[in-house]
């Protein structure tokens, strides 16, 4: 846990990364993985614009199409896996959405607060028991995965780590972008990335940013279709698990909505749970504690934004 | 008491002066709880409201306040409602139809533009305004030689923001598409969903028809051009995803019925139908009174409540509760869940028109084609 982090908002439209960069005092290559963009992996320019530097693209979204080709039977276990990642989600869900229901239930009611309030915690508990039942189910199917395909020890695979080794080796920085979360988080670990960009500070933001922690929660309260119930969907890369990065807060979640600002942060007390809006960051050197730019944010358990200070 | 009553019940004799402040005072039509107020002030031997409001009747006479130029008509219209009207200003025998010049809200549509009046509770979607975060997608032309329509028929194709030929799209048939794009805003619509990741990018073929009341009319060589010509065509062109559930068909009015007439007709081929006030005209027994125009749908409708198969997989039908097809739409509902496929109904206070299809669109296009709105954070 030991290494320098800086986690961004949102950078496509007011991109902070180059003043982060330069604020560590960095200069020299940036490694970049964008399979969170799949298809469109490629199209760094603007990054490589922005940063006025060299990206090396370690291109781990075309790695994995091409692993897959080249071994058939470790794609065929990926693929079991993900089906049976997706029943284990479908099934979280059904108990989820009871529970969450019950709990804005009892957020909502003004009954004595010596009566409701331990049934809030309780709830409470039945909640993050849930959250941690299904993250400990998931990291079973990934250590039966990993016990089955023996991915470390594939040739293919092998020799792409070597090269993304080799390119991280010339790099000062890793940056990860976000884009869709399950791709990117599933890239990185099959590649082991974080292992292998072990000595160098990490830049991420959106998904990048959320994959990085111990709990990856999806979430949106007003979706055009269903409950809008925040969810966990993965265990992260554990390298932070004190916070909940939430990027574009302000237009995924109601904010003005006190019971469901509150019951975010409850859930998933004691990590904070961080609206990263663009042009905000946050960043933690070593062991220290996160430093948060000016006007960060995180949800409170009153059911309001409270400041995020250095903690 | 509402505003309209208290100026008249103001003075004996109103003054011009009078009128004119109350006019600067108000914004028209005047809303005030479930009582719509339209005014209009000049010189006619009758004033009527031309309304498009399927129950109440359609044509309404204005009041003159006595001595002046000012005429009024209150309306009762429950709240959330969303109906367009024109004013007809009659001058002996001629009959002149204006938009409300008090009333800056038009819609326009094919024939022109009407009024717009709106009751508490109808906001227009924020999904339906420019977004100036929102990449914008583009508009190809293309055309192809048709055996089935017996000419070169031309097209639009919308791609969405970010088209990139290495990935695999959805493909929406869209059935009066320059008319979709023109009064219901479907290029910003898209561009706007697929950026708020609600809706999948996709490809949309967006078809028009010269002879639309005879070939959307279910007619054959209409559901031949589109299974056999179109989508073929354009599944060598672009870089189109093959499963049933990533083709659709799409349509209001008669191209409702183009799009289950042509799926009816080639089952198992798409796999989505957004059905809009779909003019489904049916008759259990005896002849139907709607035209000649609808005698093939009439009798595609029955053949179809007959016999409906499993045309789709997933539907969603919308209508207005303002118009004369809502009981022929309802009707479909059951016989379409009977068929065993996943259906979608949604009903709205509105009327037989291009901005009533335009506020259905996230409803629908979200369900048939969602997008990665809970996977991507961008």
């Amino acid at each position: 846990m030991a290494k320098t982090i800086v986690l961004l908002g949102p950078q496509r439209l007011q991109p902070i990364l180059v003043s982060a960069y330069e604020e560590l005092g960095l200069d020299g290559p940036m490694a970049a993985v964008t399979a969170g963009w799949q298809e469109r992996e490629a199209e760094v320019e603007e990054m490589r614009e922005h940063l006025g530097r060299p990206v090396a693209n370690l291109r781990l979204y075309a790695r994995a199409e091409q692993l897959f080709a080249q071994d058939r039977e470790l794609a065929a276990l990926y693929r079991e896996r993900q089906d049976v990642l997706r029943q284990l989600q479908d099934l979280y869900r059904v108990r989820l959405a009871h529970i969450l229901r019950a709990a804005r239930d009892l957020a909502s009611r003004l009954t004595e607060p010596s009566l409701v309030e331990p049934e809030r915690e309780a709830v409470m508990t039945s909640l993050r028991a849930l959250d941690d039942h299904h993250l400990g189910r998931l990291r079973a199917v990934h250590e039966e995965f990993d016990a089955k395909a023996r991915p470390l020890e594939r040739p293919a695979l092998l020799r792409h780590r070597h090269e993304i080794a080799k390119q991280l080796g010339a790099s000062v920085a890793l940056a990860i972008a976000g884009g869709h979360v399950a791709v990117l988080l599933n890239r990185l670990r099959l590649f082991g990335v974080v292992e292998l960009a072990a000595r160098l500070p990490i830049f991420a933001w959106s998904a990048g940013a959320m994959v990085l922690g111990s709990k990856v929660v999806l979430f949106h309260d007003s979706p055009p279709q269903g409950a809008g119930d925040a969810e966990v969907v993965e265990s992260g890369l554990h390298l932070y698990d004190d916070l909940i990065p939430l990027p574009h807060a302000s237009k995924r979640l109601r904010l003005d909505d006190p019971v469901r600002v509150s019951l975010f942060a409850r859930r998933f007390a004691p990590a904070r749970c961080v609206a990263f809006e663009p042009k905000v960051q946050l960043v933690r050197k070593g062991g220290a504690a996160w430093r948060p730019s000016a006007g960060v944010q995180k949800l409170g358990e009153s059911g309001n934004l409270e400041p995020m200070r250095s903690a | 008491m509402l505003a309209i009553h208290r100026l008249e019940e103001s003075r004996k004799r109103l003054s011009g002066k009078a009128i004119d402040e109350f006019l600067a005072s108000h914004t028209f039509p005047l809303v005030e709880g479930p009582s719509v107020t339209f005014v209009f002030r000049g010189e006619a031997d009758n004033v009527l409201l031309q309304h498009f409001i399927y129950g109440l009747p359609t044509s309404r006479p204005f009041r003159r306040i006595k001595g002046t130029d000012l005429w009024y008509l209150v309306l009762e219209v429950p709240g959330e409602s969303r109906f367009e009207y024109k004013l007809n200003l009659v001058h002996g025998n001629a009959h002149q139809w204006i938009r409300d010049p008090l009333n800056p809200l038009n819609a326009r549509d094919p024939f022109g533009a009407n009024s717009v009046a709106t009751t508490a509770g109808y906001e227009r979607p924020d999904w339906t305004y420019f977004d100036p975060e929102a990449r914008t997608g583009s508009f190809e032309e293309r055309s192809l030689k048709s055996k089935a329509l017996g000419r070169r028929q031309s097209f639009q194709v919308y791609l969405p923001a970010r088209f990139r030929k290495s990935r695999r799209y959805p493909l929406l048939v869209c059935h009066d598409g320059d008319d979709y794009v023109n009064y219901a805003s479907l290029g910003l619509v898209l561009d706007n969903l697929i950026h708020r990741l609600e809706v999948a990018p996709m490809v949309v073929a967006l078809v028009s028809s010269p002879r639309r009341l005879v070939e959307y009319a279910a007619d054959p060589g209409h559901a031949s051009f589109v299974a056999e010509e179109l989508v073929p065509y354009l599944e060598k062109e672009l870089p189109l995803d093959r499963g049933i559930e990533a083709r659709g068909l799409m349509g209001a009015s008669f191209g409702g019925v183009a799009s289950l007439s042509t799926a009816w007709r080639y089952p198992g081929r798409f796999g989505r139908l957004l059905l809009q006030s779909g003019s489904f005209a049916f008759t259990d027994i005896g002849h139907h009174k709607r035209g000649p125009a609808f005698d093939p749908v009439v009798e595609f409708v029955n053949a179809f409540r007959n016999s409906p198969g499993k045309p789709s997989e997933k539907v969603f039908v919308s209508c207005g509760t303002y118009e004369s097809l809502i009981y022929e739409n309802r009707s479909l509902v059951p016989l379409l869940q009977n068929t065993g496929m996943e259906v979608r109904y949604s009903e709205a206070r509105d009327g037989h028109n291009w901005e009533n299809w335009r506020d259905r669109l996230r409803q629908g296009l979200s369900w048939l084609f969602p997008g990665p709105l809970w996977m991507v954070y961008e």
